[in-house]
């Protein structure tokens, strides 16, 4: 049973993904103690790697991730020290077999037997004599024989720092426990580390489940006591100087990593500081300017400008800077719906060959975190309603295993990931018949396809009867939808009969700093995000028609929409013959918003609008600007929506 | 000879997906059996009481629960504890599969391993139970 290649690539990708991700967390912190927890991590890794290689028949990679595992299997079990050089050479290692990896997409494999001998000779040469403490009688022995070598380990481990062992039992429904007692060793991780879980019926209830939890603790009974209302039992008591113990300095302090690691709350405060310098930029190049009227040959106004462009330099520089230490690769999710695809796959015993590309495009945090699970839902819905069972493709000619192609690709501002499979297909006449059946369009009325497949966004709507386990967890295309144009992003379907479907999403590459276009409607102004923006043109009235109760304007031969944004919000506008069109969107969702004034280019940080008027739509946000002005952003993407949807009149709010 | 299989139900635990799915067909080659698959220790744990289980083959090193803590808490339940129990684990676990054999398992298999040894295994302890 051989997996084939494609997939033992890709998931040996994974994998070693993670590793380098586990060895990461070593290197920052090795010099205190690094967590036990995550060296057994990588440990596993390793060992999934070793068996995935034996399965698929790679006697290299076997070879290398079995010396590997054999060496990390010392190091959790403390007869190797976590040491710089110890890390460095497992970041090699983990080059290595990347680098076999690639070997094997090329077809030019790469020899790992030199490799296999490094990792042995380390190993050797990296034990050290260290002895454990010996614990029996210090420990009842009913515990002892039920540990595992390394949980005997890590208990001997704590005891040698002086550690205090304790033991608590708790009892959960049998139906609910894991997630009862992941809270509860949420708990005790926090005060130390939790070394075994022992399941036990003994006095326990019928439907229920009892675990004693062993764990370790640098604090003692009393101060740990105020923490459980279950009773504690110390095992060992410890040597408590009552006082944090201080973690005694390794022989060098000097760490090899030139990484550290932020939390995105900084950058995002980093940012909005820089947000505030660019307004006060603004309120100097202001200062200068109305200096100049005042007085036009003031040299210090030469120098106020001269200072404000430098300022505005250096500040867009450090912005990009901020916004780039943001920006993650897409790679990094795309590989976590690899592993959902697969498993799904083997789950629904559908074959589902996935292809990855664009892995490269960077998008910042925030979005990437926010954009997995409407991802995870779309690909999730591929499986499950898109791709056929094997018999139907085979009986439709087509090839036995699916295909599920996941592309990401930058487009100027805008980063576009595309989810394309090779199934059915989206039927178009049964989303017709239950948009009719909920009312959502008259049997009568005459829409065009692409009119009928955006009913699928409707909050609640399904074409499935039957809700699978997959995908029926109660999020529907109308989450997925919601989530984009929070984000400032929006989806569109194409879809095939028996050919597939293929579902876009383009998403801003960063929420942070916008430019903006200032423009005024009557004695109002607004802001319009210019990433959304493709052109401004000017527009005269009278060329103005009304088709089916909509506005349009022919602009070079082809129909825009056209929205009065001061009819929109009931806003009194200019009675001027000329007038300028915002054109937002593209392809069929473009339109044009029309407005009195376009009067100048901004850059903006947007503020939500905060919890009294979140409800309010058409809205995105608001932005301060020039002297202390606030104004409000337009939510181009639900005013697109709003004109897709609905039939022109009425109030927009 | 066929064995009389039909309606036992074993329980593999197990966290690795293509091991379980290994021992699975390596099992289903043998005959007519119920087989339930755990991914867990903790799904091990939740799925025992909807089955009468005439075996367990289970892993050692698992994230939540390890196999020698499952091992303890089926053979110190009266409810399960004839059930027959066998280790399948890696060569690294040496001392764990006698610390597991200490416990009461029945046998012990290491990966990777040849099918007709897991299947000669099994056989014995089905039989060892319908004694």
């Amino acid at each position: 049973m051989k997996a084939s290649k494609k997939e033992f690539i890709a998931e040996t990708e994974d994998i070693l993904f993670e590793c380098r991700q586990c060895i990461l967390e070593i290197q920052d912190t090795y010099l205190t103690a690094a967590n036990p927890d995550t060296i057994n991590a990588l440990f596993r890794s390793m060992h999934t790697l070793k068996g995935l290689s034996g399965l698929f028949g790679n006697q290299g990679i076997t070879g290398s991730s079995h010396a590997l595992e054999s060496l990390l299997d010392d190091i959790r079990l403390g007869r190797i020290p976590v040491t710089e050089e110890v890390v460095n050479f497992l970041f090699k290692s983990i080059d290595v077999l990347s680098s076999a990896i690639n070997g094997l997409k090329e077809d030019s494999p790469v020899d790992l037997s030199v490799h296999i001998e490094e990792v042995r000779n380390f190993r050797s040469s990296m034990q050290s004599g260290e002895a454990e403490p010996d614990i029996k009688g210090l420990i009842d022995n009913a515990i002892l024989k039920v540990l595992s070598e390394y949980e005997e380990h890590r208990l001997k481990a704590n005891i040698r720092t002086g550690h205090g062992i304790y033991l608590v039992n708790a009892i959960f429904d049998l139906a609910t426990f894991d997630t009862s007692l992941e809270e509860f060793t949420k708990r005790i991780r926090q005060e130390g580390e939790l070394i075994s879980t022992l399941p036990t019926s003994t006095d326990v209830p019928e439907g229920f489940i009892g675990f004693n939890l062993m764990f370790a603790s640098g604090k003692n009974v009393q101060a740990l006591q105020q923490h459980f209302s279950e009773n504690l039992e110390v095992l060992f008591p410890g040597k408590h100087t009552d006082q944090q113990t201080i973690p005694k300095p390794a022989h060098t302090m000097k760490s090899s990593s030139t990484t550290v690691r932020v939390d995105i709350d900084k950058l995002d405060r980093i940012l909005n500081t820089i947000g505030e310098l660019t307004l006060a930029k603004d309120a100097i190049r202001r200062i200068g300017t109305e200096m100049e009227g005042a007085d036009p040959y003031s040299p210090l106004i030469r120098d106020i400008h001269k200072i404000s462009v430098s300022l505005e330099r250096r500040l867009g520089e450090l912005q990009d800077e901020v916004l780039a230490i943001r920006m993650v690769p897409i790679g990094q999710i795309i590989s976590r719906l690899a592993q959902v695809i697969r498993r799904y796959s083997k789950e629904t015993g559908k074959e589902i060959e996935l292809t990855l590309y664009g892995e490269d495009t960077e998008v910042d945090k925030s979005i990437a975190e926010e954009i997995v699970d409407p991802l995870m839902h779309l690909v999730r819905n591929a499986i499950d309603h898109g791709i056929e069972p094997a018999e139907e493709r085979l009986s439709k000619g087509k090839r036995k295993q699916g295909t599920i192609v996941l592309k990401a690709s930058q487009k100027g501002n805008h980063v576009v990931i595309e989810v394309v499979d090779d199934g059915r297909g989206i039927d178009i006449a049964k989303v017709r018949e239950k948009a009719i059946e909920k009312g959502l369009m008259e049997p009568d009325a005459k829409l065009e396809d692409r009119e009928i497949i955006d009913f699928i966004f409707a909050p609640g709507f399904s074409t499935k009867d039957v809700v699978s386990e997959f995908s029926g967890r109660g999020v529907g295309m109308d989450v997925v939808k919601e989530k984009l144009s929070l984000l400032g992003g929006f989806t569109e379907i194409h879809t095939k009969k028996h050919k597939g479907t293929t579902i876009t999403l383009t998403l801003p590459i960063t929420l942070a700093i916008i430019r903006a276009l200032l423009v005024r409607v009557g004695n109002h102004r607004f802001v319009i995000p210019l990433s959304a923006v493709s052109e401004i043109i000017a527009i005269e009235t009278k060329d103005i028609q009304t088709i089916e109760r909509k506005n349009v304007y022919y602009l070079r031969g082809e129909m825009l929409p056209i929205i009065d944004i001061g009819k929109t919000f009931l806003l009194e506008t200019d009675r001027n013959e000329q007038r300028f069109g915002v054109v937002i969107g593209f392809g069929r969702r473009k339109l044009g918003l029309l407005v009195d004034e376009i009067m100048a280019q901004h850059e903006i940080v947007i503020k939500s609008l905060g919890e009294y008027l979140k409800g309010l739509s058409g809205f995105a946000g608001a932005a301060e600007i020039g002297k202390h002005e606030v104004i409000l952003v337009l939510d181009v993407e639900s005013i697109i929506e709003h004109s897709l949807t609905r039939q022109e009149g009425g109030a927009y709010v | 000879m066929q064995e009389e299989t039909t309606g036992r139900a074993i329980l593999i635990v197990e966290d690795s997906a293509t091991t379980r799915a290994l021992i699975r067909a390596v099992i289903e080659e043998m005959g007519d059996f119920t087989i339930l698959e755990a991914g867990s220790g903790f799904e091990a744990l939740k799925l025992l009481p909807s089955h009468e289980f005439h075996l367990v083959v289970t892993d050692v090193n698992m994230p939540d629960i390890n196999g020698l803590e499952l091992i303890n808490f089926i053979k110190n339940n009266p409810r399960y504890s004839r059930i027959p129990l066998i280790i399948v684990s890696t060569e690294r676990s040496e001392e764990d599969k006698k610390r597991g054999m200490a416990l009461g398992a029945r046998a012990y298999i290491t990966k990777p391993f040849k099918a007709q040894e897991l299947q000669e295994v099994i056989r014995q302890s089905l039989a060892d139970e319908s004694l």
